[in-house]
């Protein structure tokens, strides 16, 4: 999209122009295609499109593809790159905030977008062994479900993310208990914040954990986020700790979610991300350490 | 006034692709969302770019729009009372 | 492996292919390098309300998806997968083309909002108020393919699952345009039906097919679906490797094979290269062609799956489609598709009829 945007204004005004280089790319898989060309991969290449939610579904597909039997080592993440296009387009919805961005507080105003790319490889079991190799950590479950609410605005109570963290939770055989962490999915929007905060607060009762939007420091990198934050996570296992929720003063009136305030170094065994698209995309991973 | 609130009826079912509706069915009072007109969230930003557009009034918070966009009526008020000719 | 059933199918192209004619009957003849589909009446499935905001690939998406659901017997399935290569294109060039025009000024966030790949989806789900699973693949001329194998393993992993899924994509005038520029449709408008005797480029198609998918048979006529398989530049050696390893998996030898429907597209050179490659490898088997139908479009292969199963069902090959006949029966039916040389792929349903 970034490329098409070029191209648009010179072939608006005449349909002969434009440079052709400039939209050779516009399909979301041709990145997902050209990292395949890179790698000489001739099988399996899949791209997803769930807006926000993309690259967690697309790291839970490969986990899939995996534990079929199907596949026994995986490229899964997401990119994306800023552009007038989506700038423009949550402009236009007026969830920008002008300032720095505050997941969270009852001050915030809106997100702020960024960009970037986040990929994890997933390999099977037999690789593992086979490679004699540890692993950073380990994918111990995942879930999606829909909010069937409204296109872009998540329900007040958060009924699909909650579902989606039930059924993570489920998957991985572990109690709320378990969860050292939270990645929330934590925009900065006045909706999508009180909707989560509901959502883990009713899911996770009071024994919430730890907790932190890492979209302060990265801005909402959209269909990267997944991938992005599911690298925080490993990392968050790898070092054993917990990244703080930047810019945060004051809770929110509709719902009291004290996110992590400051970076700190404590066990973490299992990490929930979430990520939460356009269309009621719901989506929640796990990362446990082996 | 009144001429305002029917060119704002015209301009809404334009902007807002309400074939099915004609600009008398609308009523100076009667609620755009929820159980009248039964319009949403979305509309309520169409709503916003349409007096941008088309009466250069700036609505800042989104978070307004109830209460502006309650009726044609409460619209054509706040249209004259932020106008600045 | 239990068997995944085919219960339920819809579908919206370029032919006549709703309602209750008898399958391909009368086919559309298109004078045009670009195959509009032969649309239905929307009102029948959406209140004046729900269409206003509804662009053409959305209405075309969820009429497939409610046919599809309607003919499954169900009202809300489990899940809702769907492919499309480029998403929903109409939307995109509206807030695109509004972008300039109004130098980025007051736009209206309604296209941007359905300009998502994944507005489809989404809107089946929000109109059903389906909480269940929702994927959109974008994987080009795999969307549909990628789709397809998420919905199997959903059923693989819970047979009583009903799982929706399908393949949209529509032509905009600007899509047009674009693409004829890097020239890859004739140059010269002629009928749609000669597009194998004069193999002069293809044509631009679009559509919109979805299928119920379980691992319960629901009627004595269902068809299976056995498996699916996708190859991204790869060459003669990977494939025929590919096609051992699916029909190993299906418990199948290449006479086993009954038709074979080849995404043949009216590109001389890459249309012989699939034709070379099928003498080879089912030199026994029937064959017929189906994008002279639907046009080529990157999930022109849900076209071809509705077609494979209605043929399976009905135990018949349309005229139109046959290449080559051995008189043999349906039963066992093998999607061999191909996008611009560069993207292959396999689909193999087959006859579940208890008589055999």
């Amino acid at each position: 999209m970034d490329r098409t945007e070029n191209f648009f204004p010179a072939f608006h005004q005449d349909s002969a122009k434009g440079k052709l280089h400039d939209v050779v790319n516009h399909e979301c898989g041709r990145s997902t295609e050209i990292v395949a060309d890179d790698l000489g991969i001739h099988h399996f290449i899949s791209t997803i499109n769930t807006a926000c939610s993309s690259s967690v579904n697309a790291i839970a597909l490969g986990s899939r593809l995996i534990n079929h039997g199907m596949l026994d080592i995986v490229v899964a993440g997401g990119t994306d790159a800023l552009s007038k296009f989506t700038l423009n387009g949550f402009n236009s919805l007026m969830i920008l905030d002008k300032e720095p961005c505050r997941p969270f507080d009852a001050t915030r105003k809106g997100l702020n977008l960024g960009e970037g790319a986040g990929f994890v490889v997933i390999v099977s079991e037999r690789v593992l062994q086979q490679e004699k190799k540890k692993s950073l950590a380990m994918v111990a479950g995942y879930g999606n479900t829909n909010d069937a609410y409204h296109q872009t605005a998540s329900s007040p109570e958060g009924r699909g993310s909650y579902a989606a963290m039930q059924k993570a939770l489920a998957m991985s055989g572990l109690s709320v208990t378990d969860i050292d962490y939270i990645n929330l999915h934590g925009t900065g929007t006045l909706n999508n914040d009180v909707s989560e905060g509901t959502a883990v607060k009713r899911f996770f009762g009071d024994q919430l954990p730890r907790m932190s939007s890492t979209k302060a420091f990265t801005g909402h990198t959209l269909g990267a986020s997944g991938g992005i934050e599911a690298v925080f996570s490993v990392l968050a296992i790898m070092h054993q700790c917990v990244f703080p929720n930047l810019r945060f003063e004051a809770t929110m009136p509709e719902v009291e979610i004290v996110p992590q305030q400051k970076f700190e170094q404590t066990t973490v065994n299992h990490v929930m991300s979430n990520s939460f698209g356009f269309g009621g995309n719901c989506s929640s991973i796990i990362f446990s350490k082996q | 006034m009144e001429q305002l609130m029917a060119d704002l009826k015209k301009q809404i079912i334009e902007a807002l692709n309400l074939k099915h509706l004609k600009p008398e069915n609308i009523g100076d009072d009667q609620p755009l969302f929820g159980d009248g007109l039964g319009l949403d969230s979305i509309d309520a930003l169409e709503l916003i770019v349409l007096l941008q557009q088309n009466y250069k009034v700036k609505i800042e918070n989104p978070q307004d729009g109830p209460t502006i966009f309650h009726s044609v009526k409460s619209i054509a008020e706040y249209i004259r009372a932020n106008q600045t000719a | 492996m239990a068997t995944i059933f085919i219960t339920g199918m819809g579908n919206i192209s370029p032919q006549k292919t709703w309602g209750d004619a008898p399958l391909l009957s009368e086919v559309t003849e298109h004078n045009s390098e670009r195959l509009a589909c032969v649309e239905p009446d929307y009102t029948q499935w959406f209140d004046p309300r729900q269409l206003r905001r509804m662009s053409r690939v959305l209405k075309m998406g969820v009429a497939a998806g409610s046919i599809a659901l309607k003919e499954a017997n169900i009202t809300v399935p489990d899940a809702i997968i769907t492919g499309t290569g480029y998403g929903c294109l109409e939307d995109t060039g509206i807030f695109l083309t509004k972008m300039v025009e109004n130098n980025e000024e007051a736009l209206n966030p309604t296209p941007f909002i359905q300009s998502t790949h994944n507005t489809i989806g989404s809107l089946i789900a929000l109109m059903l108020q389906c909480q269940g699973y929702n994927q959109t693949y974008t994987q080009g001329a795999f969307s549909f393919e990628n789709s397809l194998l998420d919905a199997l393993m959903m059923v693989k992993e819970e047979p009583a699952l009903k799982v929706l899924v399908g393949g949209v994509d529509e032509i905009t005038d600007l899509s047009h345009t674009i693409q004829k520029r890097f020239g890859i449709f004739r140059a010269q408008p002629e009928s749609n039906l000669n597009l194998f005797t004069t193999g002069r480029g293809t044509v631009n198609g679009e559509g919109a097919a979805y299928f119920v998918l379980s691992g319960e048979k629901v009627n004595d006529n269902a068809v299976g679906v056995e498996a699916v398989a996708t190859f991204y530049k790869a060459d003669e050696q990977t494939l025929k490797q590919g096609l051992d390893d699916l029909l190993r998996d299906a418990k199948l030898q290449v006479s086993d094979i009954d038709f074979v429907l080849l995404g043949t597209s009216g590109n001389a050179g890459t249309d012989k290269t699939l034709l070379d490659y099928t003498l080879k490898m089912f030199p026994e088997s029937s064959t017929g062609v189906f994008k002279h139908l639907s046009g080529e479009h990157p999930v022109a292969s849900s076209f071809a799956f509705w077609l494979a199963a209605r043929m399976i069902q009905e135990q018949t090959i349309p005229s139109a489609v046959m290449l080559h006949d051995t008189g043999r029966k349906p039963k066992n039916v093998l999607i061999f598709n191909q996008y611009f040389g560069t993207h292959h792929a396999f689909i193999l349903l087959k006859s579940c009829r208890a008589s055999g």
